[in-house]
């Protein structure tokens, strides 16, 4: 139910994000989504990607602090009001969003969201209950 | 004018045969009134009547700073703790803080060697002294206000911070004295600026500038920004708090209260004197004190010194500007800081260790700014910004307590901080003291 994000620790430096999307690309793994929150002397990157074991010791080899965090990536329809639904459904049931961010891709009428929450049991047992879908790994690999 | 003529310049002759009659009497009280000092002497072997001549005291024991830490509170006392009359305590080292207690004689001296300051400096009874030195346990603020009491001065006990009202008080009751940190006395002079005043029309006409560490370029910054003499005032609190030696008009190095605070200069290796003019050193007797009288106190300080007679008038010996330490301690806005107590706060924090770095910056206005940089490790690191960000609150928190400097923290890379031979380098000092 859950997909792995790596998340980096990067400085508000010239060409410190080139150098990790550069490290991934000559390694042949594939970028799906990512976001990167930032402060003024620091940010984090948050991405997602085909080989999400292989990123992470590529980039903590490369001296980056970086780790893997459990995070949800959910279908979202791609109308006005879709998100607005999904996130409703939360607030009711007490789950909060500590962020999302979309993806890249996106299948037909449905976009794809990622979710980090601060209780991901509680919010995947809403997800069950629901009929949202929730994209796995696997998926991730074949989109 | 010189506050103490017969004393200030007496003949060389006549001043170390004061000095040695003192350090007998000095041997004789601490042998008699401190534990820690009569064991000191009965383990080496000697007896306070041993001790006949200034030269002699080279078979005394030194005092260090791990010493005062290790006595503390009361130990290196030679009265017992009702017949002191103030206590002071500075921080600044890890452990315990260093503790002074002044009797009132002591208190007496402090005045005196705080008015010969003051008059060192230019300073005229009847003139106005504004004192921007914290007031408090530390003893810049309250050294200079007994000074100015005792040689007839007004006092306005203005204490630091504030620096608008500073500046409308100097307006308002024309202070020709201004005493604070160098760094400060730029600040003012960056605050008047943006009031849209002149800092060259300042009433100030004589500034005792000390706690930390100045160079002859900032001098000469604050001279033609204020339109002021900035002299030189070093002391410590261990020995008495400022008072210790001051610059005269002359600004040819600090004039040494040599008949109460007996100097010497050592190669800080072998604990031997080093030739007048040459860098070691600075130790310090307190010939006088009752309190917590001090023998061969080593300050860490490197300096040199001079005994040739200054065209002032006064005879005592002077010592260069401090040219660096023999330890790794730092003065930042005037307080002690040892890198290892920034190691002690980043190890209570979660227990983690990273490695950091200072990065000590004065800026253009003048104050001191102090980064620490964290390297994020794994045990640090979270996806969640709100979670970095406590981690930089929690450890600013605990610095600016430990340190009572605001300091900034900044979260880097690893491999930020150079490592060199294992060792890493914990300061980077840019602001060229020296």
């Amino acid at each position: 139910m859950q997909i792995k994000q790596i998340s980096v620790f990067l400085e508000n430096r010239e060409g410190r994000l080139a150098d990790v999307c550069e490290l991934l690309g000559e390694n042949n793994i594939n970028i799906r989504a990512l976001t990167i929150a930032e402060t003024e002397a620091f940010g984090v990157l948050r991405t997602v990607v085909d080989k999400p074991n292989e990123a992470v010791r590529l980039i903590t080899q490369k001296g980056f602090t970086a780790n893997l965090t459990d995070v949800v990536a959910i279908e979202v329809d791609d109308r006005p009001g879709g998100l607005a639904a999904v996130l409703r459904s939360f607030v009711d049931a007490d789950i909060n969003v500590e962020y999302m961010y979309g993806f890249i891709e996106k299948s037909a009428d449905k976009a794809l969201m990622v979710f980090r929450f601060d209780d991901p049991k509680k919010a995947i047992e809403l997800l069950k209950s629901h009929d949202f879908v929730v994209v796995s790994n696997s998926d991730i690999q074949s989109l | 004018m010189i506050w103490n003529p017969d004393i200030e310049c007496m003949s060389r002759d006549e001043l170390s045969q004061l000095q040695g009659k003192r350090l007998r009497e000095l041997a004789v009280y601490v042998y008699e009134n401190n534990r820690i000092y009569k064991d000191r002497f009965d383990q080496i072997g000697i007896k306070p009547q041993d001790i006949n001549s200034i030269e002699d005291i080279t078979s005394l024991p030194f005092t260090t700073k791990m010493d005062m830490r290790d006595s503390y509170p009361f130990g290196l006392f030679s009265k017992p703790v009702k017949e002191i009359s103030e206590i002071h305590v500075s921080s600044g080292t890890t452990g315990n803080p260093t503790v002074v207690g002044y009797t009132k004689e002591d208190v007496q001296l402090w005045s005196t060697v705080m008015a010969r300051s003051l008059c060192c400096a230019g300073a005229e009874p009847g003139d106005i002294l504004q004192v921007a030195y914290g007031y408090g346990l530390f003893t810049g603020g309250l050294g200079l206000h007994y000074g100015g009491l005792e040689m007839g001065l007004v006092v306005i006990p203005a204490s630091s911070g504030n620096t608008r009202r500073q500046i409308k008080l100097m307006q308002d009751f024309k202070p020709r004295i201004l005493a604070c940190t160098p760094s400060y006395a730029l600040y003012i002079t960056e605050e008047m600026k943006s009031m849209g005043l002149d800092p060259r029309q300042s009433e100030w006409e004589i500034g005792l500038f000390g706690a930390e560490p100045w160079s002859d370029s900032m001098r000469n910054e604050i001279e033609e920004s204020l339109g002021i003499l900035a002299t030189d005032i070093y002391g410590l609190s261990e020995i008495i708090g400022p008072g210790v030696c001051q610059e005269c008009h002359l600004k040819n190095g600090l004039h040494m209260y040599s008949d109460v605070f007996y100097p010497e200069i050592i190669d800080p290796d072998t604990g031997k004197p080093v030739a007048p003019g040459e860098d070691g050193e600075l130790v310090i007797t307190t010939l006088t004190k009752r309190g917590i009288p001090l023998l061969r106190y080593r300050t860490r300080d490197i300096v040199s010194i001079n005994y040739d007679a200054c065209q002032c008038g006064r005879t005592s010996p002077r010592i260069s500007k401090i040219k660096g330490r023999t330890d790794d301690m730092i003065i930042i806005r005037g307080i002690n800081v040892f890198p290892s107590q920034i190691e002690d706060v980043l190890l209570s924090i979660d227990g983690t260790h990273p490695h950091y770095q200072l990065v000590i910056e004065r800026s253009e206005h003048g104050l001191d700014t102090v980064e620490i940089q964290v390297e994020v490790e794994p045990e640090i690191f979270s996806d969640e910004i709100k979670k970095l960000r406590a981690f930089e609150q929690k450890v600013k928190a605990h610095i600016d307590s430990v340190l009572s400097i605001g300091s900034k923290v900044r979260l880097v890379e690893p491999g930020t901080v150079a490592r060199s031979e294992g060792k890493a380098k914990r300061v980077i000092d840019k602001r060229n003291l020296n």
